[in-house]
């Protein structure tokens, strides 16, 4: 059975470092949803988020897979125990008419900020959970949605459970 | 004056002009990239570089000519440059290493690169590389060769700055020979190899991102000796990790101790004595019946240093299908429960696992069942009665297995024989029964068709004074023939055993059983006289037809007389003959295609 898991690694932040994660993905036909990547607090590390879906022999295979790539220090499946789950949209949708009040309060309701404005357009900003953001594009009307952006999700592990060197 | 005499003696053959002057490694403190290079090839003491020069190398060049530390290997092709060095560490369990210039030098190791990365081979290939600002600009003999080389190698490095140059080639060496071994590939930009450093080689680096496993887990290596104990049909199947991690000792002991039937794998060959009345030979696609019948039942697999792959376990659905417990021993995580589900991982080295699994059988209270175990034996010899690897020893044409089995007996099973990929390989496999570890040279995991004349090369000079035979075909060996060369320059005496049956047998052999004989561009035709070809550099050739004359011209070959020279023997061999048994792709391991069955 093929889930949705997200794999937070550090690895050491050097050239290239995003591209062997990135290849070892294709190379071995894994999925990637989305992948994130910025240096930690201390620069030398890059932290990445990876979302992927596969079966458990699969998602085995591709901690095992990350964990043997030279660079990386720290694999974790986040999925695997209780973790929050963040990321960031930018949208820009049409806002004219009564359409303009209507778009306003959608956003409201999804904690959604708008963070430029036009006389014919918003532009909201939106963080939660890949599914919380879907949902709020899908209670907008399409028509409405000039461009979106999406970051690719980041987690972190609740708690004490936490990826460090 | 033997023939590697020259290796050592200066200013002998091949750099008549160079000059010798120890001194200049450590007069100055500072030191440009391309003496770093060289120095920390010397600090390693690497003995052999096989490589081939070009622009973005000169500066490395020029400091190997200054230098008498370690001998350089001119090849003709940087294929073989990456395969000699290849076959060095496998035959010696040291790093091999190459070095080749930017662009179409590096293209042309790719090959060699990946067919170590797939045989899990230690080397360190360094490569030149455009100056570094010039990177990116596609300069001449520019290419991205960290890019083209990170899916065929364990790492590699771009490095910018020479104050890492020193560094970079430690970890290189680290990376190479530990863990899992591989490829290293070590690009250098030609300004870097000029710019100046404080030279200091590091004894050792610290990565904290690297630090694999070599103990294995005592309360799963406590369960595997319970499990094998309680067995009734147990099997062990060794792969190369037995080879790599040089614990052939502790598996034959362990073997033994309990009288289990053993398997290797293509690549574990010599990993237990084939000779040994517990070894079943090889299984897999062309394993013997017996071996692939005592792999599908058995009830207890203790698998170490082998990996699964699809030519040794067939379908892996028809291989769950009887219920066994696995054992699997291999120092890669990743390794294990790829392919097919294990019960008890022992990730760790296998020498260090197998010498604590053997202290704590000797522990055990419990003794084997002898009499499962005798009823087990009942059976395998049963199979093994089937003698498998039988084939017509009357035939007037000469049969290639018969050539191999002469070469058996002319070099009393002490040769190191190198192969090319296709029919003689198997036969290679199948008939020559290595006794000992590092002694079978080949490319298992990729295939590489061309790897077996660099290959005895690189075994030749790693052993002087042994036996090097290459087993080869006359499609394979035409890849890499350049190289006849290259044992001219250096008088590398390799003997050359052709089995020529003017076919790329083993695509033949597919296309007989699964196209309907249709011989699509199988043939090979137009092929040079061999014998003349060899005699032109210089070589020994000899041309052997029949069968009464194979054993004679093994012997002359291997003789005393030609013990200094090169010797190229094309034996023109049966056409027809195919390889037995087969497991036909997608098919399981007891569903084997016999000899007598066709
Ligand atoms: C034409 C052709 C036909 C072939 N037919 C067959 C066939 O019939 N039968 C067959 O067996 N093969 C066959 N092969 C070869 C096959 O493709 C594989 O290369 C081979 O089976 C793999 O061998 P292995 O499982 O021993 O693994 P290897 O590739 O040798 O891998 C070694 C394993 O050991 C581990 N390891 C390494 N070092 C250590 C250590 N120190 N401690 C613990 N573990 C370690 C590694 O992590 C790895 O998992 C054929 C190849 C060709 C080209
Ligand atoms: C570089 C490369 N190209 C193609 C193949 C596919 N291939 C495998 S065996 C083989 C034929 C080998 O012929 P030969 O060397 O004459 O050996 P034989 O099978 O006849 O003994 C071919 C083409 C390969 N393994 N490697
Ligand atoms: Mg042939």
């Amino acid at each position: 059975m093929s889930r949705r898991h997200i794999i937070s690694l550090l690895m050491e932040n050097e050239a290239g470092a995003l591209s062997r994660v990135a290849g070892l993905f294709s190379a071995r036909a894994y999925n990637i949803e989305s992948l994130t990547v910025a240096p930690t607090e201390d620069a030398t590390l890059s932290r990445m988020t990876i979302v992927t879906v596969g079966s458990e022999d699969i998602i085995e295979q591709i901690t095992k897979q990350l964990n043997k790539l030279v660079d990386v220090i720290k694999v974790m499946d986040l999925t695997e125990g209780s973790h929050i789950e963040r990321e960031l949209m930018l949208v820009k949708v049409k806002a004219v008419g009564a359409g303009r009040e209507e778009m306003k309060r959608t956003a409201d309701i999804f904690r959604g900020r708008i963070i430029d404005v036009t006389d014919a357009t918003y532009t909201i900003e939106l963080t939660g959970t890949g599914s919380k953001l879907d949902a709020f594009l899908e209670a907008i009307d399409p028509a409405f949605i000039i461009e979106t952006v999406r970051t690719g999700a980041s987690g972190i592990g609740r708690g004490e459970r936490s990826l460090k060197v | 004056m033997k023939w590697h005499d020259f290796l050592t003696v200066a200013g002998q053959n091949d750099y008549p002009h160079r000059f010798t002057n120890e001194l200049i490694f450590c007069q100055f403190m500072e030191a440009t990239g391309a003496e770093i290079v060289v120095r920390c090839l010397a600090e390693e003491g690497v003995e052999f570089v096989f490589g081939y020069p070009g622009g973005a190398v000169l500066n490395i060049y020029d400091e190997i000519f200054k230098q008498n530390k370690f001998k350089h290997v001119l090849v003709r092709h940087e294929q073989a440059a990456v395969h000699a060095a290849d076959a060095y560490a496998r035959a010696t369990g040291r790093v091999g290493v190459a070095l080749v210039t930017s662009g179409p030098g590096v293209t042309n190791a790719v090959t060699g690169i990946a067919t170590a990365y797939m045989d899990s081979i230690p080397i360190v290939v360094v490569t030149g590389q455009v100056p570094t600002p010039a990177i990116g600009l596609d300069a001449f003999q520019e290419v991205d060769t960290v890019g083209i080389t990170r899916p065929c190698v364990k790492h590699n490095f771009l490095v910018k700055d020479v104050k890492d140059l020193a560094a970079t080639m430690k970890k290189a060496f680290i990376i190479a020979a530990t863990g899992r071994p591989g490829p290293v590939v070590v690009d250098v930009p030609k300004d870097v190899t000029a710019h100046l450093t404080d030279f200091e080689y590091p004894a050792t680096v610290e990565m904290r991102s690297y630090n694999p496993v070599v103990k294995g887990h005592s309360g799963q290596m406590k369960r595997a000796v319970q499990m094998l104990l309680e067995a009734k049909r147990p099997m062990i199947y060794a792969g190369g990790g037995v080879v790599l991690g040089d614990a052939s000792g502790q598996l034959t002991e362990l073997a033994r101790l309990l009288g289990f039937p053993v398997t290797n794998t293509l690549m574990g060959l010599g990993g237990h004595p084939a000779t040994d009345k517990q070894n079943l030979g090889m299984l897999g696609m062309h394993g013997t019946y017996e071996a692939n019948m005592a792999m599908q039942h058995c009830d207890v697999l203790l698998a170490v240093g082998a990996r699964f792959d699809d030519r040794v376990i067939g379908n892996p659905a028809h291989f769950a299908r009887e219920q066994r417990r696995i054992i699997h021993v291999d120092i890669d995580p990743s390794s294990i429960s790829k392919r097919v589900k294990v019960d008890v991982p022992i990730v760790g080295d296998v020498q260090n696992v197998l010498t604590d699994m053997l202290a704590l059988l000797k522990q055990a209270k419990e003794k084997p069942d002898a009499a499962a175990l005798n009823a087990w034996w009942t059976q395998i010899e049963l199979w093994r009665s089937k003698n498998c690897l039988n084939y017509n020893r009357n035939s007037p044409i000469i049969k290639p297995q018969y050539v191999v089995e002469k070469l058996w007996e002319v070099t009393k099973g002490d040769a190191f024989v190198t192969s090319d990929v296709g029919q003689h390989q198997m036969w290679a496999a199948q008939y020559y029964k290595f006794d000992k570890p590092r002694r079978w040279i080949n490319s298992g995991g990729l295939g590489t068709m061309g790897v077996g004349l660099p290959y005895a090369m690189g075994v030749q000079l790693a052993h002087p004074e042994a036996q090097v035979a290459c087993i080869t075909g006359e499609s394979s060996i035409q890849m890499n023939i350049q190289e006849l060369s290259t044992c001219k320059q250096y008088r590398i005496p390799v003997k050359v055993v052709m089995l020529n049956n003017r076919y790329m047998g083993m695509v033949r052999q597919w296309q007989e059983f699964f196209y309907g004989s249709r011989y699509a561009e199988s043939y090979m035709e137009s092929l040079p006289d061999f014998v003349k070809l060899a005699e032109s550099y210089g070589h020994v050739g000899m041309r052997i037809d029949k069968p009464e004359d194979v054993e004679a011209a093994l012997k002359e070959a291997f003789s005393p007389a030609l013990k200094e020279r090169m010797v190229f023997m094309d034996f023109q061999t049966d056409q027809t003959e195919n390889v037995f048994p087969m497991v036909e792709g997608g098919k399981g391991l007891s569903e084997m295609i016999l000899a007598e069955e066709l």
